[in-house]
């Protein structure tokens, strides 16, 4: 299961200046990402889960330590890391096509190679016939698949996803873990997915990071051992209770 | 977050009141484009047309206080013959054009800078603030002594007076792109010019067209309150001879061109916003187009 890491932290802090004494967020992290694997990260509301995403993505300088993906020290936004963040974040004055491409048009794509990527990212998270549509007609779950076929878009070896199912109801939120694990599947990327949902985090990752209260240290690291693929039936065996049982004593 | 915050001197008094002022002016001259609410437009004017006849016949009023439609009419066709009604409005008109132009491009410039730098907005907020608190009525006397009785002081008074409501548009419009959107162009390494035009541009529009619909019809007060300073030609020179030689019904004929003048701007700047906002809310589009019966 341990590949090469592909995304290293190393010691990271990150406090946020505020009037008394700054915001303690992060309190040196240290942990690693193996290529192709699928990491979920779970912890209580506040405690820094989403600015460790935003670190990672080069979007936050820390405090203190570093963050090394491929090899190299992230300052700044690195090359091939897809982000989904915490709402689908779309434009909303841009198609579901357009929104996709987004990526693409940045990166001064061929307008006939978008197109192409395009068909095939729209047909991957099974938008067909939506491909005119703007933001204002999807859906909760529709937009969040926009947004997961954008990330994807330029093809990036690394997806730091926040919460992407977040706003979703349980049974569409299911769904659309089991898409995600089957994307996961035919294009093999490492992910780094933040839930607050335990069941979610052992149907789809081979490892599971708790975050502690803030200032947030990983309190807890699960392998779900898991076998794969993973079916609806797993929930209701002994192995996937005794997993959930821990990850929930350690959040809590 | 950074900056979102505008001093409050620039948000509370000038934003809600041109907040209401759109809101206001939104769906009237829309929707007398549409056949259902013509209707309702024709009966609203022949009422007044009425009213404005029963107002002279009954209440005996001289023709040199109030002429009648017809008269007015009368005028108009004769100041359209021989030319000098086309002529004026041409001068006022290219005041109005170019005095937008000038001070839409200038509020942009300048707005866009002080969206984007907490400092230079502190530094010149209380600059901009006051530069409104000065009437323009009141200067434009000076840019008519400096910059001469001709376009170029019209032009002026035109631009400083659409200056300040499509800066503040232009302001909050682009403060009002969200910071996660931000981070999404960032992350995809987006440059300078990709993000203004692929991010802040579309998203600031709105209320950038806002703020053009308030300058639109500002411009032509603009160009009129020049005018009245010194001016030899355009329709508020018009307007002033023809109160000097009581003749009222130019005055009116003057008014009415000037109104027309102010509607189809504005007419013109809603209908950018149709071309251009289709993206919009549908509750919010159909307020603004008044056609609901027509998506996207
Ligand atoms: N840019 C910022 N400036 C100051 N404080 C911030 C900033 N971003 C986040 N914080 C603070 O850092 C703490 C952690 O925020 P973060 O969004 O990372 O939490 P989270 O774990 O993602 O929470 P949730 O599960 O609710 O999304 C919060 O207390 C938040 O107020
Ligand atoms: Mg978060």
């Amino acid at each position: 299961m341990t590949g090469k890491a592909l995304l290293e932290v190393i010691r990271l802090s990150t406090t946020f200046r505020n009037g008394n004494g700054g915001l303690h967020v992060l309190d040196g992290l240290d942990f690693s990402v193996a290529e192709y694997q699928f990491v979920a990260l779970l912890g209580p509301s506040g405690s820094g889960k989403s600015t460790l995403l935003r670190t990672l993505a080069g979007l936050l300088p820390p405090s203190r330590g570093r963050v090394v993906f491929k090899g190299q020290r992230v300052d700044g936004p690195p090359r091939g890391v897809g982000y989904v963040f915490q709402n689908a974040n779309l434009m909303p004055w841009r198609t579901v096509e357009e929104n996709i491409t987004l990526p693409l048009e940045l990166a001064g794509a061929a307008n006939g190679a978008a197109a192409a990527k395009s068909r095939e990212m729209v047909e991957l998270v099974g938008l067909q016939g939506f491909e005119e549509a703007l933001p204002r007609d999807l859906s909760g779950g529709m937009a969040q698949r926009v947004a997961i076929a954008r990330a994807l878009a330029h093809d990036p070896d690394l997806l730091l996803m926040d919460e992407p199912f977040g706003a979703l109801d349980a049974i569409t939120r299911e769904r659309m873990g089991l898409e995600l694990l089957r994307i996961w599947e035919a294009r093999r990327k490492t992910v780094l997915m933040v839930t607050h949902d335990i069941a979610e985090a052992l149907m789809l990752a081979d490892r599971a990071l708790v975050f502690s209260e803030r200032p947030a240290r990983v309190s807890m690291e699960l392998t779900v051992d898991l076998p794969r693929p993973r079916l609806d039936e797993l929930r209701y065996t002994p192995e996937f209770a005794a997993l959930s049982r821990r990850l929930r004593d350690a959040i809590r | 977050m950074h900056g979102v915050s505008c001093p409050g001197l620039l948000r509370g008094s000038f934003v809600s009141r041109m907040a209401m002022n759109k809101d206001l002016m939104t769906n009237f001259p829309l929707s007398a484009r549409r056949g259902r609410a013509l209707a309702p437009g024709a009966f609203a004017l022949a009422l007044g047309v009425f009213l404005w006849y029963a107002l002279i016949w009954l209440g005996g009023v001289q023709p040199f206080i109030l002429p009648a439609p017809h008269q007015v009419w009368g005028r108009f066709l004769r100041a359209l013959a021989d030319g000098s009604l086309a002529g004026h409005s041409w001068v006022t008109l290219q005041e109005v054009l170019a005095g937008l132009a000038l001070g839409a491009a200038a509020a942009m410039l300048f707005g866009y800078a002080l969206a984007k730098s907490t400092v230079l907005e502190k530094f010149l907020a209380p600059y901009v603030v006051a530069s409104q608190a000065v009437p323009t009525v009141a200067i434009a006397p000076l840019l008519v002594i400096w910059f001469g009785p001709g376009l170029a002081s019209k032009v002026l008074v035109c631009a400083l007076i659409v200056f300040f409501p499509i800066l503040i548009n232009t302001v909050v419009g682009v403060r009002s792109v969200p910071e996660d959107l931000r981070d999404l162009m960032r992350s995809l390494h987006a440059s300078r010019a990709q993000t203004f035009r692929l991010l802040e541009l579309p998203a600031a529009l709105p209320v950038l067209l806002g703020g053009f619909r308030i300058g639109a019809t500002l411009a032509v007060i603009g160009a009129v309150v020049g005018e009245f300073v010194g001016a030899d030609r355009g329709l508020g020179y018009l307007l002033s001879v023809a109160r000097g030689q009581y003749d009222v019904a130019l005055v009116f004929v003057a008014v009415f061109t000037l109104i027309a003048m102010a509607l189809s701007l504005y007419g013109l700047v809603a209908l950018a916003e149709r071309a251009t906002l289709g993206w919009q809310r549908q509750a919010e589009q159909s307020r603004m187009t008044f056609n609901p019966t027509e998506k996207n």
